[in-house]
Parts: structure tokens; C-alpha cells; sequence
């Protein structure tokens, strides 16, 4: 049998952080009380009507443009119906045929050479409420809260572009990393705010003509995306190896079970029945505004990672891991306003800072230390203040206390000990008390430096300068008797 | 003196005189309402404690020496697909028998702040599908002019009570001809504004691209009054459009000289019946006398509104009444799974409401939507194009409201072709989301007769206009139904 290449497509729903839903006044919070932010609009009160929201279609201008997607100059709103008790009004308001954004792409980077991942277009669409499913005295119940219901979203579909379950990971990371960039949406996978639904299909290695293709829900993370359609090829491949057809069908990524499910046909068998919504008109797209919108867009992340090698120094792999993560790169750029060795901060920053964060579960946004002080951390070690070890100590103490660096210095009497006077009696003292070393020393045993050293170390409590220290033991040592 | 019969600018004078006070206005009515509703059974919810309360307020208003604006204490009725808060607004379907809506329509707004008075919420066909206000899932009303008779539909119940004066003044909903053909039915004036004239918001949907709410009045001057209040820009509703709103009694002039009426041929052929048809004509030749020119032509697209419409209304009220499934308010049938409860609570609508959205899901349907509803709006684009194109030639356009006088009771419900007909008349008006209005311009077997004249977008002062100069010369609005049997 001929070599099996996969096809995968995916598609994103973005929940854009507006302040109110998209066709009604009411916020968008996550996390309230159930139904407590709704209104006849987002309720489907018979006779109410949905009132486009500006400040949503100019998030979705701006992720549109970050995707490098041609934005529409007009476009209309359809409904999409089905029933289900958390649609209230059992239809969905989208778009269909003229989406908002139209064609774009996402560069990635895969095995040092660049992969374009087409997107086909991306369109704005409401929410729907929740279900939740539970039993009270009176027996089982599902009970529906409507405070997601008309939450707007941006459905972005990608072209069949992608190739493997690693491919898709790396671009949804790429894809999420942009929308940060933008500010229109956090993203957070585990809020909803960003969901993924993924369709697959094999096909002979090196034809063009599409196989049958499944369509995978139910994928919670960017891990479950992965894990998912690595099974898919595998059950995909079985079942073309026994010579039977992938039927057209969409399935359910059991978590637990690592497994993807076909789901009833009775439950997918979907006519839409889209057709204009008649109490929207359709939407005129001014293209100075678009370009307007398009010069409040940030640096994305690709032109970043560039910046921080080519302006920098950075190394690549740092660059990346900095850009990777919008809050990171932010916090980094903060340091250097205080601190100018870049390559010096982009090592604490991703060393030491990322390190504690990591072990207390902080994300950036929280972390106790800001980017001020960390800077002024910095400059003190590299004045010779404190020394690199104490810089580390005073950091720990810093990051569980948050005070700033100068004032733990201070009342813990830690600064360095840069006096060749003051250093040059100990550094005396300590010779007067260690003959051996000194003449292992001078017999040309180098290491016997460090153990000197040390010796001064402990006689300041690790306050001396440690190199002053060892180029006054040089001094002392390299005379003649 | 009997106030139900005065005009509401002859009221305001009253009141504003220091005559009579609004709730001796509203108890007349109220008493008016009461004689003539065991008969016509025009309402479905009768607000007689609000309104006086209402009332009251308007004479306090007064008594402190606030002006009061021109419909202030002026009692109306509103047709019950119109949202009031705390009020049950049923749409006369079982499904929202115990709706109470939690929220006012903006015309109901508009209205209380121009401090109009709500006397009750009329009957109508269910989810103003029918033309006879039959499909009243409670009960049916009557033509005052004749209690054999249907008052046609679908605001039967509003048209009912202004021709009887159970009210000064009605609000209907008109997706096809709902206020005109009853208005013309009970002989009475109704309006259907320009598409985007006047605000939806909290109008319960039918057909939400052809629905328009507008005034059902005993004479010109009340529509005009009315209109003024409820036309405008509202932003809870994106098709109001932002078009200013001129004082639209300022073109109450009687004044056609120069006037260009287009008069469509295909509105007066086959189906129209000859003593209607004759009416009209007699209406036009007195306007021409007052020196409007006549112009017969050609709307060669006027056989295919009916078909349009019976696709593209039946489509929007398919996905509109989507939304009564009994989960969140209306009638939800005890079943424990959740298809059951969706197949046994909508089984509550009436069959007529069942048959749209049977038709409308069809039309939609994948594979049906090209040779159905595509093709619909197509022609709905032929159809506004030929208006525009005579609006070019003609200042309004005149036709019958209905093809005939009002209908006996039972006649058409198991001939429902024959019951379409009956607003081929005025279908195009919804189509291509023009102004029309329909006033009473003689009678035919006792019953009234109602002429149509149609305005472009936005020229409601024109059609008033026309219909103020003809209102003027004619004896026809100021004629009293007897609220009795007639003679068959």
C-alpha cells in the first residue's frame, strides 16, 4: 500500500474580549452568576432585536489584519438554525457567504524552514448559552445559563494546509500567540475562549485530490488537538488498509479514553437552512477605518523575534521562547528601560525569573517582582554592588516579598564589599592563617586560590567583592617573599 | 355629547380646554368598549384599571399647567403582538397565552411618553398570519359594519374597535396588507409606513423584512398625529432607519393640483370586484377634478408578488417562531426528552402558523433554497426596481386596498387560496417596503370599501396628503358601523 499523508484543517473560535455581547448591551465577564448577564436580546424575548456591536467588528478587523486576511468592504450577517435548548433563539447569528475577513495566512517554522498555513477566511458569530446537566430532589435536569449567549466570536478556518498533528499544535500556538498580540482575546483554552474543532483526511503521499474527511470536536487542549488527530491517522490508516472508506461523519475526542467517537448520524444530520438575517443590514466596511485600525496594530511576533535578534543579540531559540509568550516579551522589554545588557536580562528573565515562576504556578502577570525592580537588581550586580550570588539571593527575597532591591540591600546590610582597603586587612589576616595554602599556592597549586578565597568570602558573610578579593590574594601571593 | 365619536385633535382641544378631563375621555371609551365587545369581541386583553390610571395622570399633568402634547389622554388599543411590559401580549396564539412580556416596545414608548392612553391589546390572527383575524387562537371577531362578516385581518381586532370606538386609535402590524385590508375592511384609515419609518423593536416578528407597525385611525388627521409620535430612529433596532421626521400633519393640505397619480392596470382586472374597482375610479376621477393628473400603466410585475411573498414571509416566520420551543417562556407540553418536549410544545400553534413554517423550512431547505427563496428575493428585486421606476413617472399610485368588501365569516377558512387573495393588493407595498395607506371610499353591499395609495420611501407626507384632500371631499370616514347584523 502507497504512503498515507495526512490533510488537516483547522477550525478556531476566538471569543473577542469586548466589553458587551454582539448584539446587546450586556457584559461579557466570565464566571458570573448563571443568567444574571442577560438581557430579551441575548435571552430571545419574541420581538427583540439584535443591534450590531462596533467595537467587536473592529476586534475582528484587527485579528483579521494580524492573519494577514483581505478584510471585506462589505459583508452580511445569516442566520444559522438548529435547535438546542443554548441557542436561544434556535438560530445562530453568523455569517455565511460574505465573512468579514477573507483570505490570509500564518508563517510558521517547521524544521528550519518556513510553511505557510492558509487561512480561508475568518467571520463573526454569537455564542451560545451552556448547558449544565444535573440532578436535583425532583430527578435529573439540564439547566441552561445564557450568559455566553451572544458572547462574539471570530470562527477562523484555515485551508487544508496542515500536515501533521505536531504541525497543528505548532500552529494553533503560533495562531493564539498572534491573537495576544493583538489584545482582541486572551485565548484561554480552558474558559472557552479559544476552541478548536479539527478536520482530517489521508490521502497517498504526493497526490493533490482530497480524501474523505472527519471531523474531530470535543478538543479541550492544545495537547488534545495533538493526541487527537494522531489517533485519527492511525484509525483512518486501518481502515483504508482494509480496504474500506473513512465515512464523512463527525467525531468525539474521548479525554479519557483517548479516543475519537463517531457521533449518531441522527445528531450531525445538520441542514443549516442559512438565509440573511433580516433585521441586520448588511455591513459596510470603510476601508480608512480598516487602515486606521490596521496602524493601532502592535508589533506581531514574527516582526518581534526579529527585532530582539537583529537589534539585540538575541540568539534564536531565546527570541522565540521571549516572543512566544506576549506577557514575557512585555516584561522583558520593561527590564531593559532600567538595564541595558540585553543578553545579561534575557538570562534572568527566562532563567531565574521564569524559573520561580514556574514553581509557584505564577503566571508573568503576577509575578511579585516587577520589571522595574528587576532592572535595578541588575545594574546593582553590575556595579559591583552585590555580587552575582547575592544578586540570586536578593532576587529570591524580592520575589516572596516584592520589595524592591535597593531597600533588601539596605536592611540586611548585603552590599558588596568593593574597599581594597577594607578587603586588603582580611585578605592579610586569612593569609597569616592558612601557611599550607599559601604555599601549596605558591608550589603551583592553583586551586588553593579558591580555598582562600572562600576564606575571605566567610570572613565578610560573602559580602566582598569576590573578584577584588582575588586579585588582592593574586597581588599578595605573586610577590616574591 | 359622545367623546368616542370625536377625533382625537377634537379631544386634545377639550382636554386642553378644560372641557373634559382625560379620564372622562377614557371612561367613554371604556364605556364604548364595554357596549360593543360582547358583539365584536375586538380585544384580548382589556386594560381598563391602566388606563384610568393612565388617565389620571395625564389630568394631574394638567392641572399642574404642563402642556400637554397632542395625543396625551387620547385612549388607544394596541394589536397583541405588540410587547408591553407586565402585560400578557399573546400574539393570539396559545403558545404565548401566559407571556408577560419584560419589556415595553419602543412604539409603546413612544406612545406613553406622548401620554396616549392603553385601553387593551386587540385581537389578531395568530402571529398575524390570516387575513380574517380567524386564526385567533381565542376567539373570533367581528366586522362592526356587519357581525356576519370577518373584519379582516390580521389586526382585525385593532380595526374592529376604531370603526366601532371601543378606541380613539389603534396600532396594527402590516407584513402584507394586516392593517390596510382591515382598515379598508371596517372602513377605517390604516397606514403601513415605509419599511424603516417606524421602530420593531418589541413588535413580535412575523415576517421581520416585510413587518411594519403603523396607525389605524378613524380619520387622516389621527393617523398623521399617531405617526408622528412612533416614526423615527431607535437604536435597539438597526433597520429604523435615521431618516428625519417631519411633522407629518403639516401636509394635511387639500391641495392635488399638479398632482401625478399613476393608476396600475393589473390592480383592476380580473378578481377585483366590479363594484370595488368602480369606487376607486370614482375616488381618482374626484381627485383628478381637483387637478391631479391620471396616468393608467403597466406593473408588469404585480402577478408575482403573491408568490414572492408566499415564499420569503413563510421563510422569515419559519426561523422568527423558531424561538417558541418551551424552554424559556410560552407554552412547554410535560415531556420528559427533549425532542418530545419540542414536537409536543409546538404542536400548541395553530395549523395556519404550522403550514408557514412548514412552507418557509422548505423553502430554506438545502437543494430548495436556489429554486425558492432565492428566486423570491429576486423577484422582490424586479418588483422594488418597477416601483422606483414608476415613482419616477408618478407621485403616488392608487389601487383598491382589497379585491373585494369584507368576507362572511367562515367563508374562506377551508378555501385559503381565495383567503392569499384577498391581499394581492397589497402585498407589493411590503415587497419593496413602501408607504401606503387605506381609507374608506365607499361601500358595496353596506360594507366599506378602502383605496389604496402608495407613496415612495419616505413619502408618507405625500400620501397623507392625497388622502387628507380626498378625506375632505368625501362623506365616507364619517359614517358610524351599527355594531349589528346586516343584511347578507
Amino acid at each position: 500500500m502507497q504512503e498515507l499523508e495526512p490533510v488537516i484543517g483547522l477550525e478556531i473560535h476566538v471569543e473577542l474580549m469586548t466589553k458587551t455581547k454582539l448584539f446587546c448591551g450586556c457584559s461579557v465577564g466570565f464566571g458570573a452568576e448563571p443568567n444574571s448577564q442577560t438581557c430579551p436580546v441575548c435571552l430571545g424575548h419574541p420581538g427583540s432585536l439584535p443591534v450590531l456591536n462596533k467595537q467587536a467588528v473592529e476586534y475582528a478587523v484587527k485579528a483579521g489584519l494580524a492573519l494577514n486576511c483581505r478584510i471585506a468592504s462589505t459583508c452580511k450577517f445569516d442566520r444559522k438554525q438548529y435547535f438546542y435548548p443554548d441557542m436561544s433563539k434556535n438560530y445562530q447569528i453568523s455569517q455565511y457567504d460574505q465573512p468579514l475577513c477573507g483570505e490570509g495566512y500564518v508563517d510558521l517554522e517547521v524544521d528550519g524552514k518556513k510553511k505557510r498555513i492558509r487561512i480561508k477566511r475568518a467571520h463573526l458569530e454569537e455564542d451560545a448559552g451552556k448547558l449544565v446537566h444535573g440532578s436535583t430532589a425532583g430527578g435529573d435536569v439540564s439547566l441552561v445559563d445564557y450568559n455566553r449567549s451572544g458572547v462574539p466570536l471570530l470562527e477562523i478556518v484555515t485551508e487544508p494546509d496542515i500536515s501533521s498533528p505536531a504541525e497543528a499544535r505548532l500552529f494553533l500556538t503560533k495562531l493564539r500567540n498572534i491573537i495576544q498580540y493583538t489584545g482582541v482575546s486572551d485565548c484561554r483554552m480552558e474558559e472557552g475562549s479559544l476552541r478548536c474543532d479539527a478536520n482530517i483526511s489521508l490521502r497517498p503521499r504526493g497526490t493533490t485530490e482530497l480524501g474523505t474527511k472527519t471531523e474531530i470536536k470535543n478538543l479541550n487542549s492544545f495537547r488534545a488537538v495533538e493526541r487527537a488527530l494522531a489517533y485519527e491517522i492511525e484509525r483512518q490508516t486501518k481502515v483504508l488498509a482494509a480496504g474500506e472508506r473513512v465515512i464523512q461523519e463527525t467525531r468525539h475526542w474521548d479525554e479519557q479514553a483517548e479516543v475519537t467517537r463517531g457521533m449518531r448520524s441522527k445528531e450531525e444530520a445538520h441542514d443549516y437552512r442559512y438565509f440573511p438575517d433580516p433585521n441586520l443590514l448588511p455591513l459596510l466596511v470603510d476601508q480608512g477605518w480598516v487602515e486606521r485600525i490596521r496602524a493601532t496594530l502592535p508589533e506581531l511576533p514574527d516582526a518581534r523575534k526579529r527585532r530582539f535578534m537583529e537589534e539585540l543579540g538575541l540568539s534564536d531559540y531565546d527570541a522565540e521562547v521571549l516572543v512566544a509568550a506576549k506577557d514575557v516579551a512585555d516584561y522583558y522589554e520593561e527590564v531593559l528601560k532600567y538595564y541595558g545588557d540585553a543578553k545579561m536580562a534575557v538570562n534572568w528573565v527566562m532563567v531565574e525569573l521564569m524559573g520561580l515562576l514556574r514553581k509557584e504556578g505564577l503566571e508573568i502577570t503576577a509575578c511579585p517582582v516587577s520589571a522595574e525592580n528587576l532592572g535595578k537588581l541588575l545594574v546593582l550586580q553590575e556595579k559591583g554592588t552585590i555580587s552575582g550570588k547575592m544578586a540570586k539571593d536578593i532576587f529570591a527575597e524580592m520575589f516572596s516579598t516584592g520589595q524592591d532591591p535597593e531597600t533588601i540591600v539596605k536592611e540586611k546590610g548585603l552590599s558588596q564589599i568593593s574597599d581594597a582597603g577594607v578587603l586588603a586587612g582580611l585578605v592579610d589576616k586569612v593569609l597569616a592563617a592558612n601557611p599550607e595554602s599559601v604555599a601549596a599556592y605558591r608550589g603551583g597549586k592553583d586551586r588553593a586560590l579558591g580555598y582562600l578565597v572562600g576564606q575571605v568570602m566567610k570572613e565578610t558573610r560573602g559580602q566582598a567583592n569576590p573578584q577584588l578579593v582575588n586579585q588582592l590574594l593574586r597581588e599578595r601571593l605573586d610577590q616574591p617573599e | 355629547m359622545e367623546l368616542w365619536k370625536l377625533p382625537a385633535h377634537s379631544l386634545h382641544k377639550l382636554l386642553v380646554g378644560g372641557e373634559v378631563t382625560a379620564q372622562e375621555i377614557t371612561s367613554a371609551f371604556l364605556q364604548r368598549l364595554r357596549e360593543v365587545e360582547p358583539q365584536l369581541q375586538a380585544f384580548i386583553t382589556v386594560t381598563e384599571e391602566l388606563a384610568l390610571e393612565q388617565a389620571q395622570e395625564i389630568d394631574r399633568r394638567r392641572e399642574k399647567g404642563e402642556e400637554l402634547p397632542p395625543l396625551a389622554g387620547i385612549p388607544f388599543a394596541l394589536k397583541d403582538n405588540i410587547s408591553v411590559r407586565g402585560i400578557p401580549t399573546t400574539c393570539g396564539s396559545k403558545m404565548l397565552e401566559n407571556y408577560i412580556p419584560v419589556y415595553d416596545a419602543t412604539i409603546y414608548k413612544r406612545l406613553r411618553e406622548a401620554g396616549s392612553v392603553l385601553v387593551g391589546k386587540t385581537n389578531m390572527d395568530e402571529f398575524a398570519m390570516g387575513s380574517s383575524t380567524e386564526f385567533s387562537a381565542f376567539h373570533v371577531t367581528r366586522n362592526p359594519w356587519n357581525l356576519e362578516r370577518v373584519p379582516g385581518g390580521s389586526s382585525g381586532g385593532s380595526a374592529a374597535a376604531i370603526a366601532a370606538g371601543a378606541a380613539n386609535f389603534a396600532l396594527g402590524t402590516d407584513t402584507g396588507g394586516s392593517i390596510r385590508q382591515p382598515a379598508a375592511f371596517c372602513g377605517i384609515v390604516g397606514i403601513k409606513p415605509t419599511y424603516g419609518r417606524v421602530s420593531r423593536y418589541g413588535v413580535i416578528p412575523f415576517a421581520s423584512s416585510l413587518d411594519q407597525a403603523g396607525p389605524m385611525a378613524r380619520t387622516v388627521t389621527d393617523a398623521a398625529l399617531v405617526l408622528n409620535v412612533i416614526s423615527g430612529h431607535d437604536q435597539r433596532d438597526s433597520t429604523a432607519l435615521k431618516e428625519p421626521v417631519p411633522d407629518y400633519t403639516s401636509y394635511l393640505v387639500p391641495d392635488v393640483a399638479g398632482l401625478k397619480i399613476g393608476v396600475p392596470k393589473e390592480y383592476f382586472g380580473e378578481g377585483i370586484a366590479p363594484e370595488v374597482g368602480a369606487a376607486i375610479w370614482e375616488g381618482i376621477r374626484l381627485l383628478e377634478k381637483l387637478g391631479a393628473r391620471v396616468e393608467e400603466f403597466s406593473l408588469q410585475t404585480a402577478s408575482h408578488c403573491l408568490s414572492a411573498y408566499y415564499i420569503i414571509a413563510p421563510a422569515e416566520a419559519s426561523s422568527n417562531l423558531a424561538c417558541y420551543d418551551g424552554i424559556r417562556y410560552g407554552y412547554r407540553a410535560d415531556v420528559d426528552d427533549l425532542l418530545g418536549m419540542y414536537t409536543k410544545s409546538r404542536r400548541v400553534l395553530g395549523s395556519e402558523v404550522r403550514r408557514r413554517i412548514m412552507l418557509g423550512t422548505y423553502a430554506l431547505s438545502a437543494g430548495y433554497y436556489d429554486a425558492y427563496y432565492h428566486k423570491a428575493q429576486q423577484a422582490r428585486t424586479l418588483i422594488r426596481q418597477e416601483f422606483k421606476e414608476a415613482f419616477e413617472k408618478y407621485d403616488v399610485l392608487i389601487t383598491p386596498t382589497t379585491p373585494n368588501v369584507a368576507f362572511a365569516l367562515g367563508a374562506m377558512v377551508d378555501d385559503l387560496l381565495a383567503m392569499y387573495l384577498s391581499d394581492v393588493c397589497t402585498l407589493a407595498a411590503n415587497l419593496a417596503g413602501l408607504p401606503a395607506i387605506s381609507l374608506p371610499c365607499g361601500f358595496s353591499q353596506g360594507m366599506p370599501i378602502g383605496m389604496q395609495i402608495l407613496g415612495k420611501p419616505f413619502a408618507e407626507g405625500k400620501i397623507l396628503q392625497v388622502a387628507y384632500t380626498f378625506e375632505q371631499e368625501t362623506e365616507y370616514h364619517k359614517e358610524f358601523p351599527p355594531v349589528s347584523k346586516g343584511v347578507m
